[in-house]
């Protein structure tokens, strides 16, 4: 015989704001208690996922742009397979992949470096391709190598056009990473698509805000970088 | 493999839904881009014909671009509610920017030189803008046009997140379709993502031929 409950039968979930409680647009209080268990993890995975997918995206971009520098042939063929990649709605391309590889983080960086590819091989390339021929041939004319053009004239002068590229893929890619969560449980995409079941305003409103400030800080870092990497530029500026 | 096989079955099978939803998705695509263009093209020609404004483009296309188009239909969702509205006006929001960037460049790209010979021949401003600015624009503020064009066409899969219908519905709705039919509608949404940008690019390039060579 158990003694006779004493409390309430109800259990007690404790108290909650007024603000929860009539689901307000955005809840401070909810949204600070569960920064650490829900938003704080989401974005970090947010963060390592979309710093994946640029990184690789990047160096396979840069290695491809070089080779369509050097083999002018391949500009073409290439920059239509980046394209057509890009064109895919990103939902279609996480889907389709699932049954290739499953529903895993392998298929959601798949998917996120093929968006990248496009707008970073095509920067990069346009930065050496806007490398005037005049300082090419000086640097030729200086007895410098092609090897030695390339490392020392060229790609200083394109890295403008190549910071800007990033700028864009790494915004871009923040925004599919949102997307990825359709297929896997990580990013700030994951409590919006919870946050749609049962209607709490706040978990995807602040998930949502989240993710746009994450983008825009990105691309203000990105701008950042930009210009401690090429001083030169900032100083012409100001000239 | 073969779950790629079956999905052409489901193609088959369920063409009609198919066709459904494309119609829907493709409603509510050219709704969105239509909306944005009457909001974003005479205003970046306005700005591009002042000459001014190019922080304000430069702006909005970098703040454009960084919004997650998931993250806006999250938000108005708790604004705006599920449903049409709510889809229609993250959609614009998506669209607005490269419109509007490049309804900017477009003008203000143009040669001076060839504005102020205009003015100098007597032509009103209006006419500068009818007759100059705007056929010259013409092949760039296409450019933005297909831009939005097919970044809304693939963003309104994410619409049936809200409600908003279109082949996202049959891609999110494992349960009802099954594995077949998420593929087909996939491989269906990529296809037109794919046609409407070629499509688009043709167009582009009739227009940017009429232009400069004797297309006429």
């Amino acid at each position: 015989m158990t003694p006779m409950a004493t409390g309430p039968v109800i259990p007690d979930f404790g108290t909650v704001s007024p603000c929860v409680r009539d689901n307000g647009l955005f809840c401070a209080d909810w949204f600070a208690a569960n920064w650490s268990s829900v938003f704080w993890p989401a974005l970090a995975q947010h963060v390592r996922l979309t710093v994946i997918a640029v990184g690789i995206g990047f160096a396979l971009a840069f290695a491809l742009a070089l080779l369509a520098h050097f083999r002018r042939w391949l500009v073409r063929p290439l920059g239509g397979l980046a394209s057509f990649l890009y064109t895919i709605p990103p939902l279609a391309l996480f889907t389709l992949l699932v049954p290739v590889t499953g529903l895993s983080v392998l298929t959601a960086e798949i998917a996120l470096v093929a968006y990248t590819l496009m707008v970073l091989f095509k920067s990069t390339l346009a930065g050496l391709a806007e490398v005037p021929e005049a300082v090419r041939r000086a640097g030729l004319g200086m007895g410098l190598t092609r090897r030695e053009i390339l490392v020392r004239i060229e790609l200083p002068l394109a890295l403008p056009a190549i910071v800007s590229g990033l700028r864009v893929a790494t915004v871009t890619t923040i925004s599919v990473v949102e997307i990825a969560a359709f297929i896997i449980d990580q990013g700030l995409g994951s409590p919006i698509i919870q946050g749609l079941q049962s209607p709490f305003n706040t978990q995807f409103i602040g998930a949502g805000l989240l993710a746009v400030a994450l983008a825009l800080a990105a691309d203000g870092l990105i701008v950042l970088a930009g210009r401690l990497l090429t001083p030169w530029a900032t100083m012409r500026r100001s000239a | 493999m073969h779950t790629f096989l079956d999905c052409f079955a489901f193609m088959a099978g369920h063409f009609g839904l198919l066709l459904d939803r494309t119609i829907d998705h493709l409603l509510l695509s050219a709704a969105a881009v239509a909306l944005a263009l009457v909001l974003a093209l005479p205003l970046g020609v306005w700005l591009g014909h002042r000459g001014r404004g190019s922080f304000l483009t430069v702006s909005v296309s970098n703040i454009g671009r960084a919004l997650p188009s998931l993250a806006l239909i999250a938000i108005f969702l708790g604004l705006l509610g599920i449903g049409f509205v709510n889809v229609m006006t993250a959609l614009v929001v998506m669209a607005v920017p490269p419109a509007l960037t490049h309804a900017y460049l477009s003008v203000e790209q143009i040669d001076r030189d060839v504005v102020r010979a205009a003015r100098g021949m007597g032509l009103t401003e209006r006419q500068i803008l009818t007759r100059i600015e705007l056929p010259l624009a013409l092949p760039v503020l296409f450019t933005g046009i297909r831009i939005a064009a097919v970044y809304v066409i693939s963003s309104a899969t994410l619409a049936a997140v809200a409600g908003g219908g279109g082949l996202g519905d049959i891609i999110l709705n494992q349960v009802s379709y099954g594995l077949s039919g998420v593929i087909a509608a996939a491989l269906w949404v990529a296809a037109l993502a794919l046609a409407a940008d070629a499509l688009f690019g043709m167009l582009g390039t009739r227009i940017a031929r009429g232009r400069y060579g004797g297309g006429r």
